[in-house]
């Protein structure tokens, strides 16, 4: 594991079909659904950011990644199947959306999808039955933070 | 002049004669079924090969003029199950080696195919997540011809209906639809994969675990359902009578840019005399991911790379890692200033390893002639993945096992080149 995250606090939410903050805003419906779902917790100790993965149980695991100043500022997730985007990615999904249907043209065919705007990047990859992608807002990655240490 | 006339005439000039059948087709034509033979035996290399065309595909032509680049397109035959007259053959289908299934277009389906119905008689509507986008339409059952092959009674896709027009929020959550040929790229979708089933087990279960792909859909609205295996529309090929645990895709060795390339779907692996495995090795894949392992400059991606038809590039890694600008114009491409030769080393779940050599050139370059339908060294990123995408199948056959079927190497799921 990545000694950055393991610097941070790794929370552990095993609740079973709530997601919870997404891309942009806070953390702290993290903690109400965490509580409201008595899911389990696991914490170790740490100062750069939180990840908070929450294992969908559709087989999706979504990680978020919290700012000190409490904002999810990326999202990563993996699995047989896309979770809900709409939630993950929160008031960025229409201007996700948005992006993949103007880049459909330029691309001249099917493929991964790579969108790197100013204020948004988003990035899937996969096939049927395995799916990855991560979604970060650069302005809000705290410093010291590295695109790579999101996955 | 009609829109069919004038991308006939596109596709002529482009292409040849045969390509206008096989890649460059709008939306189809009808004809009875009298090509589909039974398969005999006697000349196996006619029943179960089919012609497939790298080409700019049904969308280069007006009104869309959005060539397609690096898409293996082909045609297939369906028919209302039992009838051997009420029957379409449906040109511009992407062969697509990383989905499972058949995925037609409504705009392109002319003849009316029974509906799949739930048990209290509503019908059953699909939503498959691909990468970035959607499709969203009914799960309908043709007899599906292809070469001398049949899948009696499959449950396919009609995308697109009119019929089921509303797409519900839980659909639309996994990415904008891709519904129409200007989204899709292409007629249809073949999907001839790793999987038998487009969705697996995970359909068939009720409740939160149930990922909601498949959709029953009365008159009150649409709901998740539960989808039983055998109802899930299936890949075509695992409901063949024979040639029935995998394919083959041979594709001739490509130099740069050119405007199309014509080879062979085969279907089987070991079945017939045409298609032994031969000298290819075999490559065992994760059976959850349908993934395997490449290593790059000595860094191991593991489970995180995969031989995709679909894919109209090699996608693989970032700038960071590769030392490969992107091009200004389009952050998905690649855009070295000289050709990169470059090698890494494909290793299967069962051991076997093997080194690729692979070419990037530059994007701008390989995609500034609008009439070029194949290239090979286009590339672009995909951070943390190798996706070995049509470029890849250049100069080789390349094999892929479905799930669960036997072969003379073994069952699937693996690929071998």
């Amino acid at each position: 594991m990545n000694s950055r995250i393991m610097s941070g606090i790794f929370v552990m939410l095993a609740f079973p079909f709530a997601m919870s903050a997404s891309l942009g805003g806070d953390a702290t419906s993290v903690q109400a659904d965490q509580a409201k779902m008595q899911g389990s917790l696991r914490t170790t100790s740490g100062t750069s950011y939180n990840v908070h993965e929450i294992q969908a149980s559709t087989g999706a695991t979504v990680k978020e990644y919290v700012s000190p100043a409490g904002k999810v500022f990326a999202v990563s997730w993996q699995g047989p199947f896309h979770p809900d985007l709409r939630q993950v990615l929160g008031t960025y999904f229409e201007e996700y959306a948005q992006a993949v249907q103007t880049q459909r043209a330029s691309h001249r065919g099917r493929g991964p999808l790579l969108i790197e705007q100013p204020g948004l990047v988003v990035q899937i990859s996969g096939h049927m039955r395995a799916f990855v992608g991560k979604a970060y807002v650069p302005q809000m990655m705290p410093a010291g933070v590295h695109v790579e240490d999101i996955r | 002049m009609t829109r069919r006339r004038l991308l006939g005439l596109v596709c002529l000039s482009l292409t040849g004669a045969w390509v206008a059948t096989a890649g460059c087709g709008g939306s189809g034509t009808s004809s009875s079924n009298s090509g589909s033979g039974t398969g005999t035996g006697t000349n196996p290399s006619v029943s179960n090969v089919q012609p497939i065309s790298v080409n700019t595909g049904p969308s280069a032509a007006a009104p869309l003029n959005s060539p397609y680049i690096n898409g293996a397109f082909t045609s297939v035959t369906v028919c209302v199950p039992g009838s051997t007259t009420n029957c379409q053959t449906i040109s511009g289908i992407l062969v697509d080696t990383g989905s499972s299934g058949l995925r037609v277009l409504s705009s392109a389906l002319t003849i009316s195919l029974p509906q799949q119905t739930a048990s209290d008689g509503s019908p059953i509507v699909e939503c498959l997540p691909f990468i970035s986008g959607i499709t969203w339409g009914p799960v309908q059952t043709a007899d599906m011809t292809i070469a001398g092959e049949e899948a009696k009674s499959l449950p396919i896709q009609v995308i697109g209906s009119s019929n089921f027009s509303t797409i519900p929020a839980g659909c639309t959550s996994f990415g904008p639809p891709e519904d129409d040929l200007a989204t899709l790229g292409a007629n249809g979708i073949l999907g001839v994969g790793s999987f038998p089933q487009d969705c697996g087990s995970a359909c068939t279960t009720s409740g939160a675990s149930n990922p909601g792909l498949y959709y029953s859909c009365p008159a009150s609205g649409c709901a998740v359902t539960t989808e039983s295996i055998s109802s899930q529309v299936q890949n075509p090929v695992v409901l063949f009578a024979k040639d029935n645990n995998g394919v083959i895709i041979e594709l001739p060795a490509v130099s740069g840019a050119e405007t199309s390339v014509s080879g062979s779907l085969i279907f089987g692996i070991g079945t017939e005399s045409n298609n032994g495995l031969g000298s290819a090795t075999v490559y065992t894949i994760d059976p959850s991911t349908g993934n395997f392992t490449t290593v790059f400059n000595g860094t191991s991606y593991a489970d995180a790379s995969f031989i995709d038809s679909g894919s109209n590039a090699l996608y693989f890694l970032d700038s960071n890692t590769t030392g490969i600008p992107t091009c200004t114009d389009a952050s998905f491409w690649y855009c070295p200033t000289a050709t990169q030769n470059l090698s890494a080393t494909n290793q299967g779940t069962n051991g076997a390893s093997g080194s690729v050599n692979f070419v990037v050139a530059n994007a701008d370059t390989l995609t500034a002639n609008l009439s070029t339908g194949v290239a090979n060294g286009l590339a672009g990123p995909d951070p943390g993945t190798f996706d070995w995408g049509l470029p890849f199948f250049y100069g080789r056959n390349v094999y892929t096992a479905i799930e669960g079927q036997n072969t003379p190497a073994g069952a699937g799921p693996y690929w071998a080149y």
